[in-house]
């Protein structure tokens, strides 16, 4: 049979094998040539047991060339063809040494395969109930460190307490002031439109006093703190989580559930109460602008109307519930932190479903004790 | 190949805002040299490392590059000088969130036009170097942390880079795996004819690699020996750097309590 013949390379039956002529340059640049025909060629003549170089004419070469002649090497081994690199360039047989001195691992590469619908649900079956049992651990965990913190005997820095409701608290007031007044702004729009339909604008007070005591002012203040310092809480301990602080804590003996979820905890169940009533106020506030600009309804007149129209009850009913969204803030924060995996995008995923679980119980809680509440009748 | 001066510097002074860190820097390191730059703790060798790689900007001085000056080369030049040098960082920093694979495949697909098969293979070959064949599709944190390093290696020299930057080589090995990836620098030096600089303060891969050294202190703030590191061994009489090369062997004790604490 005759040789193969390429611009860049010759290969022809010499002496007991083929030789491989290499020539010109070799790098991904220039374009590397096409192995098929070469390995044809070479299964074409089984009775050919040795392959030869010659690098002589070899110009400039980079990684292009190495992969060519990784590859062809791997396929001359399966073909059980010795391989003499002696013609080629020091620099190439010095990395061609390299490249084969490790074998490749015995069960190193993976293999992806489908899995069957079955097993596809008894993964997430398994899951689902793993997260579970580690969801209710964590809570139980917390109890445990309430307790502890009611004797006295939890152990966390109190500057760190500080911190935390320093963040969670006064830095949170520029967006809380922004949103709450919005909010009032957009209750009174709508009550106005329709109530002044009847002549019944002075209605428009009760709306938004009963609307931001009881709910808007919980419901908003708990929701901006979920993506704030909620997804906060998330990314801080699933960062400490990565970078092995969490572990450190533990093989102190010191509970990273006492030293770390505690002070958030406690820091958003105090800031919570505050910032609602703040932006309760703030809404109020908002409605007095519509109803002034508008309706031609005097601030004395609208603040004596929410006076008669809003006992405190309502107020402390939005405080409480407040008070319970700070617990579900902190408590998802934390719980995805903790849970996080190790790697940058674990991070980024924690706080996500941080944020999702916080509102997502927000939003069922308040329903809750809104049945709870109209059982009772208050 | 023709010797000539891959990396100069002149004259440069690093600091972080108004604190200088090392000033009236000056050296050159030659094509195809191993050049390691030593020091204790804290003495700025990482960040001169970072201002060598283009990271930081020098606060006085300059570095060239191939004879291009790093820092009044427009923001285009300087990725293009840059993306001919390859770093491994001290903790591999690989990207967490993408296999080894992916990982290589980055830089391959940002700056080449090569095509999705070429790219496969050239992953595989630059793995097989470093010793990882078939590891392609394992993320980082399921590897060790001397494999993570090799990963590492492998992406650094994924654009087959004239320039190679360590920042402490060693660091986090053991000795067996530490010895074999100065092996694996020296081979690659040999085969590919690629200058390289190492931070490193692990004395025997010092005197196992380095063809020329630098000696950086903290007190004097600047470069107190140059040369090779068995020279330095054999013939420096600075006591800093006799202290550094021996371990503490000779000069006393108590003023090296008192440099370090």
């Amino acid at each position: 049979m005759s040789a193969v013949v390429h611009e860049k390379y010759i290969l022809e039956p010499r002496d007991a094998g083929f030789c491989l002529q290499l020539t010109g340059d070799w790098r991904f640049s220039d374009g590397i040539p096409d192995i098929e025909p070469l390995l044809q060629r070479l299964s074409a003549e089984p009775t050919q047991q040795q392959l030869n170089f010659d690098g002589n004419q070899l110009g400039k070469w980079d990684s292009g060339l190495m992969t060519f002649l990784v590859q062809l090497i791997e396929y001359c081994q399966q073909q059980q063809i010795e391989v003499k690199t002696a013609g080629l360039p020091p620099g190439v047989q010095k990395l061609l040494t390299l490249a084969f001195a490790v074998p490749e691992r015995k069960g190193a590469r993976r293999q992806i395969l489908g899995q069957p619908i079955l097993t596809k649900i008894g993964n997430v079956t398994i899951e689902m109930h793993r997260s579970w049992y580690d969801l209710l651990h964590f809570i139980g965990e917390i109890i445990l460190s309430t307790l502890k913190m009611f004797r006295g005997k939890a152990r966390f820095r109190r500057s760190d307490l500080l911190y935390q409701i320093e963040g969670a608290g006064p830095s949170a007031l520029p967006i809380i002031t922004l949103i709450g007044i919005l909010i009032g702004l957009i209750l009174a729009f709508v009550g106005a439109v329709q109530l002044r339909l009847f002549g019944a604008q002075i209605f428009v007070a009760d709306l938004v006093g009963l609307g931001m005591a009881r709910e808007m002012g919980a419901m908003m203040t708990a929701i901006i703190m979920a993506g704030r310092t909620g997804a906060a809480y998330a990314a801080q301990l699933g960062t400490m989580q990565v970078n092995e602080e969490i572990d450190a804590l533990k093989t102190m003996g010191i509970s990273p559930v006492e030293f770390l979820v505690l002070p958030r905890l406690i820091a958003l169940c105090i800031t919570m109460p505050l910032l609602c009533i703040y932006a309760d106020f703030m809404g109020i506030i908002g409605g007095a602008i519509v109803c002034s600009t508008m309706l031609d309804i005097s601030f004395f007149q609208y603040f004596q109307q929410i006076q008669n129209a809003v006992p405190l009850k309502h107020f402390i009913i939005g405080i409480v519930k407040s008070g319970i969204f700070g617990v579900l803030v902190a408590t998802s924060g934390c719980f995805r932190g903790m849970q996080c995996g190790r790697s940058a995008s674990a991070v980024g995923y924690a706080a996500t479903s941080a944020v999702v679980t916080s509102i997502v119980l927000i939003v069922v809680a308040d329903a809750i004790i809104t049945i709870i509440s109209q059982i009772l009748g208050v | 190949m023709t010797e000539y001066h891959h990396l100069e510097i002149h004259n440069l002074t690093m600091a972080y805002g108004d604190i200088v860190i090392q000033e009236n820097l000056n050296f050159t390191v030659k094509q195809g040299e191993i050049f390691v730059i030593m020091g204790g703790s804290g003495c700025g060798k990482s960040t001169l490392l970072r201002h060598l790689v283009g990271l930081m900007q020098p606060a006085e001085g300059d570095i060239f590059i191939n004879g291009v000056n790093l820092w009044q080369a427009s923001q285009m030049e300087r990725n293009e000088i840059i993306s001919h040098s390859g770093v491994l960082y001290q903790g591999g920093a690989l990207w967490s969130s993408m296999t080894l694979a992916e990982n290589i495949a980055v830089p391959l697909m940002e700056y080449t036009q090569l095509t999705e098969k070429q790219i496969t293979d050239v992953i595989s070959y630059k793995l097989s170097l470093v010793g990882l064949a078939g590891f392609e599709d394992y993320y980082p944190s399921e590897i060790s942390g001397g494999m993570q390093k090799r990963a590492g290696l492998a992406r650094a020299m994924a654009l087959d880079p004239d320039i190679l930057f360590f920042d402490e080589p060693s660091a986090g090995l053991d000795p067996i795996s530490s010895r074999l990836l100065d092996d694996l620098i020296l081979e690659l030096r040999d085969s590919l004819g690629a200058t390289v600089v190492i931070v490193s303060h692990e004395l025997a891969s010092i005197f196992a690699v380095g063809d020329q050294a630098i000696f950086l202190d903290s007190d004097s703030k600047t470069i107190i020996a140059t040369g090779a590191p068995k020279e330095l061994l054999e013939s420096s009489d600075d006591p800093r750097v006799r202290r550094f090369l021996t371990r503490a062997a000779h000069g006393s004790m108590e003023t090296e309590v008192r440099t370090y604490v």
